[in-house]
């Protein structure tokens, strides 16, 4: 049980070792690295059975009793979004292979890959503040010099706006993380969730909530705090972006739910109304901004805003509908958002160009192409019967119970114009036909590397959409354990808490 | 002591803000840095500064007899130094990367920077 835990950690940790020592042979790299990819998949399937049957599964590492040692825990929420990380890692290699040019594979893409999986798996198994810090780190250095990886013009422009804002974002989590110490002595999450409520300056406590708010809010893209995204993750090759707005905003997310139901439950009237209206505001301004652009990139990149209000929207209700609303959201968006960028690049390597006005006829030349868009495109817009109407159908019932009727709106309004945007896409790539000066490529060599992935992808939302059941159990059961703590911390901690003779 | 330290800290915090808001990227990127030792000192203190013996388990004994200093702030930002150097040896080294390329570390010229390479030899990204 102790190794399923560390595996997710491991794998990729070992598979970037030996992608590092076989550089000098590439075939060799690459089966290594597949394999990695394939063996992190399996690990996280076996992790998810073992947390489904034997409940919250929790490793102290060199057996130091919680909260003095180093916890890493898995409940049914960490389990799930580890095996998305595990099929995205996957599925995004494979894609990568076919599509990233020699340069830029051979001057570490894999490690660096790999690397970024374990730091967004080792973020999602932290039972402790200051590893989650650490976690964070380790996929965001990875992520720098993924971003930067090959030198282009646009891509330095892109990642010093990336960069320097999340440098500030990581200062905000750490200063946090700081101050909650002073006031708890305890950085263990489950032993805060027991001491928090003791705290007597709960205005305090409030006020480093709102410092986590704003970490996490950078990380995850939210509004006011995402204007590093779009200026960043349309700069590097489609398989970086397609990994990154796939998962990187999804671990603020995660960060996100897991403080504001375990630790920050005491001032819910301030905090999550505050978060309300972020979300409606990050729905909002997300579309819009993606209405203004023209390229197939900075279009999914705002999108990628847009969403995240949704999920955010899920936390903030803070009931269990709306919390299994926000946990179906998160695994439906990052499937369906990765998807889009891989169709995105495929669509470059047929025309030859992310700029609409320059693209064309890909629905005359490539039908199959087209179909495997619209699957992803309608999902995020929210259409049955895909995965994104079930997440939008969730979480807006869960709105209009808790009477938000504001937020309710706001969310519909944001799907239609994502539909619109969407329609946009289909029109000037696919429907319209070919500009004259401009000619279509046959996409060879590799084409069947790009499509696979798409294919798998696409097959996931479609299944998700039609038999939505299983996830739908899933998240429930993640929901209930997130609004009953109780059960984390006595998995935790055991059931008679060590007493802290470490207190300041 | 801690208030001395809690002075210094907002000291540190105040003038790197002021230098996250200039234009020149080198400068907010030094103002990074004095946060980012802000933030250590406020580690720092969140661990309570006391005059303490060490905290050393005595041999032959569970726990230590008398009231001892708290190591683990110490170890946190032992870890938070070297993450935050590792960070900002590769921010300067992308700030320099970006001086070669665009020719300028003035934020707002830069913004109007185009991101294509019109006369670079340069092939586009790949997808």
């Amino acid at each position: 049980m102790t190794l399923l835990l560390v595996l997710p950690i491991l794998i990729p940790l070992a598979t970037a070792v030996a992608v590092l020592l076989s550089r000098r042979a590439p075939r060799l790299q690459r089966a290594w690295s597949l394999l990695g990819a394939v063996g992190l998949l399996a690990a996280t399937g076996g992790l998810l059975s073992a947390v489904w049957t034997g409940g919250i599964q929790h490793v102290q590492l060199g057996q130091w009793p919680a909260p003095f040692g180093i916890t890493l825990v898995a409940d049914v929420l960490s389990a799930v979004l580890l095996v998305v990380v595990g099929l995205m890692g996957l599925a995004v290699l494979v894609y990568a292979v076919g599509s990233l040019d020699t340069a830029r594979e051979q001057s570490g893409f894999h490690a660096l890959y790999h690397l970024l999986l374990m730091g967004v798996a080792g973020a999602f198994l932290a039972g402790d503040l200051f590893n989650l810090y650490v976690w964070f780190e380790v996929l965001l250095i990875t992520s720098f010099v993924l971003l930067v990886l090959g030198n282009d013009r646009a891509q330095v422009k892109g990642a010093v706006t990336y960069v320097l804002i999340n440098l500030v974002a990581s200062l905000c989590f750490l200063a946090a993380i700081g101050l909650l110490y002073g006031l708890t002595g305890t950085l263990n999450l489950a032993d805060l969730a027991v001491r928090l409520p003791e705290v007597e300056a709960s205005g305090l406590v409030t006020t480093v909530a709102m410092l986590f708010l704003i970490a996490f809010g950078i990380k995850a893209a939210v509004f006011p705090l995402f204007f590093w995204l779009p200026a960043a993750y349309h700069t590097p090759p489609v398989a970086v972006s397609a990994i990154f707005a796939g998962l990187l905003t999804k671990v603020g997310v995660y960060a996100l739910i897991r403080v504001f139901t375990l630790l920050f439950t005491q001032d819910v009237g301030y905090t999550h109304t505050l978060l309300l209206w972020v979300a409606m505001f990050t729905m909002i301004t997300g579309v819009l901004g993606a209405v203004s652009q023209t390229d197939v990139r900075k279009i999914l990149s705002f999108h990628i805003v847009s969403q995240i209000g949704y999920m955010v929207l899920g936390l903030a209700l803070f009931t269990p509908l709306a919390l299994l609303g926000a946990i179906f959201y998160v695994v439906h968006h990052i499937v369906v958002k990765t998807n889009l960028f891989l169709v995105g690049g495929a669509a470059h390597r047929l025309g030859g160009d992310f700029e609409l006005k320059n693209l064309g006829g890909l629905y005359r030349a490539r039908p199959g192409l087209a179909i495997l868009f619209l699957i992803p495109a309608l999902s995020l817009a929210g259409l049955p019967p895909l995965s994104g109407f079930w997440a939008k159908l969730i979480i807006l019932r869960a709105g209009v119970e808790t009477e938000a009727y504001l937020a309710v709106a706001a969310a519909v309004v944001a799907g239609l114009i994502t539909l619109i945007s969407m329609t946009k896409i289909w029109n000037e790539a696919f429907w319209k036909p070919l500009p004259a000066d401009r000619s279509l490529s046959d996409g060879a060599p590799s084409m069947a590397a790009l499509i696979t992935p798409i294919v798998v992808l696409a097959a996931v939302t479609l299944t998700i959409g039609l038999y939505a059941e299983p996830l739908v159990v899933l998240a429930e059961r993640s929901a209930t354990e997130l609004l009953n703590p109780t059960g984390y911390v006595q998995a935790v901690l055991g059931t008679a808490p060590p007493t802290a003779e470490m207190a300041p | 002591m801690d208030v001395l330290l809690a002075l210094l800290a907002g000291l540190l915090t105040a003038a790197g803000v002021y230098l996250l808001l200039q234009r020149s990227l080198l400068r907010m990127l030094f103002g990074v840095i004095l946060l980012s030792n802000a933030v250590n000192l406020i580690l720092f203190v969140a661990g309570r500064t006391l005059r303490a013996a060490p905290p050393i388990v005595p041999d032959g004994l569970t726990a230590p007899a008398a009231a001892v200093a708290n190591p683990l702030p110490q170890a946190l930002i032992l870890t938070a130094i070297v993450i935050g150097f590792g960070l900002v040896a590769f921010a300067f080294v992308l700030l320099f990367r970006a001086y070669a390329t665009f020719n300028t570390l003035d934020a707002d010229t830069l913004a109007t920077m185009p991101e294509d390479s019109p006369a670079d030899d340069e092939p586009p990204t790949a997808d």
